[in-house]
């Protein structure tokens, strides 16, 4: 009995991060804060996309964030595949900065990170005007942009301990 | 330094083509198939669209099935906060002074008035048209999106283009049907525009949805009178929503028109769609 409490024990820790995409594409989350009429809103799924292909590419397969991506694209109202397109953008960077990284530095990925969502926005802003005429204030996509990339070390703090944590109930 | 562009060349390789343990898929084929199935947007009807339909009402039910505990802690919090703002509003209530019985009198003589006037010029009565009431879904949102899914698809008779109210307030239209779900894009969306009166001048403009919780007044002629407390309607002018639907109130903020909408767009849970009757517009 503890023997399968344990098994399903890291079985939860090790979908987490599935749960939590799932989650946020399901419920379509965007943690918007007004602060004296400045819209401070985050990308949790970026977030969540680059930090996991990039230490633990095994536990979020490429076919879920695909998935993920489509049903984002039809609950934000998107072109279906778009997001899929900027999910999938951001993991062939996360996965080329995996493959040139001898030893990981979080500044190093904080700095990638960034430069990740601006090609991935600008894509994505790219294919919403010019081929599907959709209006984007760009204004809140670059803020969106920014908020995004400030946040990152923290969240990449709170992860990388799930990480350690969960690297340490498997050698347990 | 050939050496080092090899190794970008290879890393650059590596991360589109190679499988890693437990990928059933390289990201180069999910790229590609990306772009086929955004290629496919182009497709608006036959049984590409019926299948994307019927895909849509899938993930709406099954978002609104996992939004439910974050719609419950919503709807508790917002609970506790009229509670909090109750003795408040009291208070606010208790300070002006209403002479109810007079104004009902009013009411009613206006009322008979408009009835009179609209079947002398032939305008149909608009609050007695045919309506379908929708349960809100799932709402979104966002800095980029304001809308709203709803529970009621074209097996209910809805359409695209279709006038969506809250009481007698218009607060968007239906962009989008499926077999069992719809959705309204909110008059407050970056992509809503919708010729308007304002009245009592008679000015006619375009409302355009900002984003936020305001519309703005666009297309307004040279030297409008437009001002504070001046109320906005539909116009009816796209041929598309019938006039004199009310939707918000002139707020004029460093010369620039804003519109407060009489409904509030965050706390909506039922919807009324109103039908479109052929031959009508």
């Amino acid at each position: 009995m503890p023997d399968k409490s344990k098994k399903f024990y890291k079985y939860i820790l090790n979908s987490f991060p599935v749960f939590l995409l799932f989650i946020l594409v399901f419920t379509g989350f965007d943690l918007s804060i007004i602060y004296y009429n400045l819209n401070i809103s985050f990308n949790f799924v970026y977030i969540l996309i680059f930090f996991w292909v990039l230490k633990k590419p095994e536990i979020i397969g490429f076919g879920l964030i695909f998935l993920s991506g489509i049903i984002n694209d039809v609950i934000l109202n998107f072109p279906i595949g778009l997001s899929s397109i900027s999910y999938l953008i951001l993991c062939v960077m996360a996965s080329l900065l995996r493959n040139r990284t001898l030893i990981p530095n979080l500044l190093y990925d904080w700095v990638f990170f960034f430069l990740s969502i601006l090609i991935v926005n600008s894509t994505n802003y790219i294919l919403q005007t010019l081929i599907f005429s959709s209006d984007i204030s760009y204004e809140s996509l670059m803020s969106n942009t920014i908020y995004t990339s400030l946040v990152y070390p923290i969240f990449a703090k709170i992860f990388n301990k799930i990480n350690i944590y969960n690297l340490r109930e498997e050698n347990a | 330094m050939s050496a080092s562009r090899d190794d970008f060349v290879i890393a650059i390789r590596s991360a589109f083509l190679k499988k890693d343990n437990r990928q059933k898929f390289s990201l180069f084929t999910l790229l590609v198939i990306s772009c086929l199935i955004l290629s496919l947007e182009y497709f608006k009807s036959g049984p590409i669209d019926k299948f994307r339909s019927v895909t849509k009402d899938i993930i709406y039910r099954g978002s609104h099935v996992v939004s439910l505990p974050f719609k419950l802690t919503s709807d508790v919090y917002v609970k506790i906060q009229d509670h909090m703002n109750m003795f408040n509003d009291y208070k606010l209530l208790k300070e002006k002074e209403y002479n109810i019985s007079s104004l009902e009198n009013d009411l009613k003589f206006y009322k008979s008035e408009n009835k009179k006037l609209k079947k002398f010029i032939n305008e149909e009565p608009l609050l007695e048209g045919e309506y379908v009431i929708a349960k809100v879904l799932i709402d979104k949102e966002s800095p980029y999106i304001k809308s709203l899914i709803i529970n009621k698809g074209f097996e209910s008779g809805i359409e695209k283009g279709m006038a969506a109210l809250d009481r007698s307030y218009m607060i968007g239209k239906v962009v989008e049907t499926n077999y069992l779900s719809s959705r309204i894009l909110l008059i407050n969306d970056l992509n809503s525009k919708i010729p308007v009166i304002v009245e009592p001048d008679n000015i006619k403009a375009i409302l355009n949805g900002s984003g936020s919780d305001y519309g703005l007044l666009e297309y307004l002629p040279k030297n409008d009178t437009v001002d504070n407390g001046n109320i906005v309607y539909t116009s009816g002018s796209d041929g598309v929503f019938l006039p004199g639907i009310p939707i918000g109130k002139v707020e004029v903020i460093n010369g620039i028109k804003n519109v407060k909408f009489f409904s509030d767009l965050t706390q909506l849970d039922f919807v009324k769609i109103r039908y479109i009757k052929r031959g009508q517009n």
